[in-house]
């Protein structure tokens, strides 16, 4: 019984390894398709990134002739992380075989090991665009990173653990509890997310000008292969943050430990909370402007003063 | 003509503009300018012309504007040193137009601070000028490179971002040099001219008719206002007025292009703020009307339909009622974009205190049109010098003191609403059954008239000259791109790198019509 357990277990990471790297995609083209939506256009279609990524598979990289073995390696890197911070994230199960590597402080850390590659990428090759989205990516990054850590002890001390499968546990199937705590961090979470996926109001991943590029302009000297896999890193990263999201803050549903009877509920009502957080982001995204870059240091601080607030207030009210 | 100076005789052009022509000598050409400046007058265009083969040599055509009209000020030019007096001290926007007409002409200013080529990058040599006609195409040809000397700008931290002509995205070609220190820009510098395509050469190959073809497409937002000045410049030779109908359509395709052109920036200028529901509405707006253009005019962007002596295209009783019908319901959405755009406070962060050009720097470097008009500069030819049907109409002139990127999006807007108030009064004006154009053929020899038209940026002005037999020897087409593109390196001084996109599509400039 135990060894079969492990089978599935590592059949089922497996099975969520796949449909991550296969659904990111797809979440990009709902967001892409809602914001069509609510503009009154009529949009690529749901299937546009995989297209796109299809498109770009199938031509011939182009390389600076300045670019060095670290600007080629980094789109393999990129992908790597954000592929195991999507598939290590419990959105299906609790205790599948790799959950006990996802550790909130840990995740943070992959994330900051993609972001010093691609920075250093950007720079590499020398070119004005490359420095300047690099630095602006960093100081998005510096003050977004100090908010998601204080949203990731909000949660670790309610549930006494940095783990992410024992967080979700302690959530979603123990007794129901409000944590007034948690809607603090909620709020600023979801500002995390929208800055550290270069999304509006800090960054316009569809914008052509290049002299207001975060995200973009690191990778404009990106082709072909190189281009999709970054491209596919950036959506499974928005697929990982929303993961998280869904897993801190609305994780019932999941599947519990040794119930694999409630695995095809738990993709159902995973496949629901994504569709839902994506139109949301489309929503958000719809109705906001642009910010100056000088503004997303106040917008992030406000991130990490919510997050502190929800700490505080989990020490006042104990909840 | 409120301007005194011993040495200048005037006469006055035939024509819907008013305007005086005067001869000069060298020594005059700075104290006249002075004098019109001193008097709140403005640089409105500089050319040259080779005149070699009616008169002698060259000549430089300075044309100034004041409170009275245009006043065109032609100075005759030696054949082997034709060099005349720098003016782009006293009228800062004739330095490139001035670099312009030696790199075009061979004809230069004595003791300018500035002598680096501005419309030549590679394509002929520095030593042939495609103006004169002597000019050989297939000689001048050159593989040089084209070096061009920035201004460096110098110190600790400081830095360069080259951007363009080459975009991310499918714009015009143009290059900036930005000098930074971190994201604020310290200078910027602009380089032009990637889209010259010698099409003031082209006009002299052509008849009256192909011309006015081609002035329809100098710059192609602008198409009816250049169509037409060239009509009216053509006119003016010629003695001709056209039918009151043909005027009264003229304004009615002048308002509609201004229109679109507003729409379409009101949704850019909403896109470059990431705002993607503005963009989205004033574009299915503006394409409702390029549309309805397309069906009652046969052209979306309206080209071909002003012919010198009239227009080439009429209106009937049923298509008035579709622009009524158009004009009503285009009040009513735009009023609500633009409580949308005002309520907005993203937006309005991003717009109030960008790119600003206070009235008095606007002033002193000639700032002209819409963004002119933001900047408290209160020039419009419909409103100073109303041709017919503008003297029957009364435009309010929009304008506004603050200068920065909500100011030029306000000033947007009131004029959309003055346009459409103005497309109802001609529609109401227009009456049935006249003739829509007299014949013109052919212009008479040795001529010369001048055309302006309030187009939706600022003035376009078109000359002519024609020589012995009445073809066409010069045309200047003008843009008020001219005198606006050197301000925007004004505008984004102490701004940040990252709202530059949006200054420079507040003033959205054009390439094709400057460099023509």
């Amino acid at each position: 019984m135990m060894a079969m357990d492990q089978t599935l277990g590592i059949l089922f990471q497996l099975c969520q390894s796949l449909l991550v790297v296969m659904l990111a995609p797809l979440l990009m083209g709902w967001v892409g398709q809602c914001r069509a939506w609510l503009q009154n256009r009529s949009g690529p279609g749901l299937l546009q990134p995989y297209r796109s990524l299809r498109k770009l598979f199938h031509k011939d990289a182009v390389l600076a002739h300045n670019a060095s073995p670290l600007f080629r390696a980094t789109p393999y890197i990129l992908f790597g992380c954000m592929w195991l911070a999507a598939a290590i994230i419990p959105i299906i199960a609790v205790d599948l075989p790799f959950s006990p590597a996802a550790d909130v402080i840990a995740l943070v850390g992959v994330f900051a090991l993609a972001r010093v590659f691609i920075s250093l990428a950007a720079m590499d090759i020398g070119t004005a665009f490359g420095s300047l989205g690099a630095r602006r990516e960093m100081l998005v990054s510096f003050l977004a990173e100090p908010a998601l850590l204080m949203v990731f002890f909000t949660s670790s001390l309610i549930s006494h653990s940095t783990q992410l499968p024992h967080i979700v546990d302690t959530f979603a199937h123990h007794e129901f509890v409000l944590y007034p705590s948690l809607a603090f961090a909620g709020l600023a979470f979801v500002i995390v997310l929208l800055a550290e996926n270069a999304r509006i109001p800090v960054d316009n991943p569809s914008t052509h000008l290049e002299l207001t590029m975060v995200h973009e302009a690191m990778i404009l000297e990106y082709s072909a292969r190189h281009l999709a896999l970054v491209e596919w890193a950036s959506s499974l990263k928005l697929l990982a943050y929303i993961s998280i999201g869904i897993a801190l803050f609305l994780p019932h549903g999941i599947a519990e430990v040794g119930n694999w009877g409630a695995l095809p509920l738990a993709i159902a009502a995973l496949l629901t909370k994504l569709a839902l957080a994506g139109a949301g982001l489309a929503l958000l995204e719809t109705f906001l402007a642009k910010m100056r870059i000088f503004r997303v240091p106040e917008f992030l601080g406000t991130a990490f003063l919510l997050a502190v607030l929800g700490l505080l207030i989990h020490f006042l009210l104990g909840a | 003509m409120s301007i005194t100076h011993p040495n200048l005789r005037l006469t006055k052009l035939a024509g819907a503009t008013p305007a005086w022509m005067g001869d000069i000598q060298a020594q005059d050409l700075q104290p006249i300018c002075q004098n019109i400046h001193d008097g709140g007058g403005r640089l409105v265009a500089l050319w040259g012309s080779d005149r070699r083969a009616t008169q002698q040599g060259f000549a430089l055509h300075t044309l100034l504007v004041n409170e009275t009209g245009l006043i065109c000020l032609n100075l005759p030019l030696e054949e082997d040193h034709p060099a005349y007096p720098d003016i782009s001290r006293i009228f800062p926007a004739a330095n490139r137009m001035q670099r312009a007409v030696y790199d075009l002409l061979g004809i230069y200013a004595h003791e300018g601070g500035d002598h680096r080529k501005w419309l030549r990058h590679g394509a002929w040599h520095g030593g042939s000028f495609p103006l004169r006609k002597d000019f050989n195409a297939a000689q001048s040809r050159t593989d040089e490179l084209d070096a061009y000397p920035f201004v460096p700008v110098e110190g600790i931290g400081v830095h360069e971002i080259p951007v363009g002509p080459v975009h991310a995205g499918i714009i015009e070609p143009g290059h900036f040099r930005f000098s930074i220190l971190g994201e604020k820009v310290l200078r910027l510098e602009e380089r032009l001219g990637y889209t010259h395509k010698g099409t003031e050469k082209l006009f002299e190959s052509m008849t009256l008719q192909q011309g006015a073809k081609l002035a329809g497409r100098v710059s192609g937002d602008s198409a009816v206002a250049y169509a037409w000045a060239y009509s009216m410049a053509a006119e003016s030779i010629a003695h001709v007025t056209p039918p009151d109908r043909a005027l009264w359509l003229r304004a009615l395709l002048l308002e509609r292009e201004r229109v679109a052109n507003h729409l379409g920036d009101l949704g850019y200028l909403g896109n470059d703020v990431a705002l993607s529901f503005g963009f989205a509405q004033f574009w299915i707006l503006k394409e409702q009307l390029l549309r309805n253009n397309a069906a009652l005019f046969g052209h979306r962007y309206l080209k071909d339909k002003i012919i010198p002596g009239g227009v080439a295209a009429d209106l009937s009783a049923e298509s008035k009622h579709v622009i009524e019908k158009e004009c009503a319901m285009l009040e009513r959405e735009v009023r609500l974009l633009r409580g949308i755009y005002d309520e907005h406070a993203g937006m309005q962060d991003r717009f109030i205190g960008a790119g600003r050009v206070e009235p008095k720097l606007a002033a002193r470097l000639g700032l002209c049109g819409l963004a002119g008009r933001a900047s408290s500069q209160a020039w419009d030819a419909r409103v100073q010098f109303p041709c017919a049907p503008y003297d029957k109409l009364d435009v309010q002139l929009a304008t506004y003191r603050n200068g920065d990127v909500a100011a030029r999006v306000i000033v947007r807007f009131d004029e959309l609403f003055e346009s459409l108030r103005l497309q109802r009064e001609i529609l109401v004006n227009l009456m049935h059954g006249d003739e829509l154009a007299l014949p013109l053929e052919k212009l008479p020899g040795n001529g010369f008239g001048i055309g302006m038209a309030e187009g939706w940026r600022g003035e376009v002005v078109v000359a002519i000259h024609t020589d012995t037999e009445g073809n066409l020897a010069r045309v200047h087409p003008h843009d008020p791109s001219w005198q606006n593109w050197p301000v925007l390196e004004h505008a984004v001084l102490g701004n940040i790198v990252p709202d530059f996109p949006l200054i420079n599509k507040s003033f959205n400039l054009s390439y094709s019509g400057h460099d023509l």
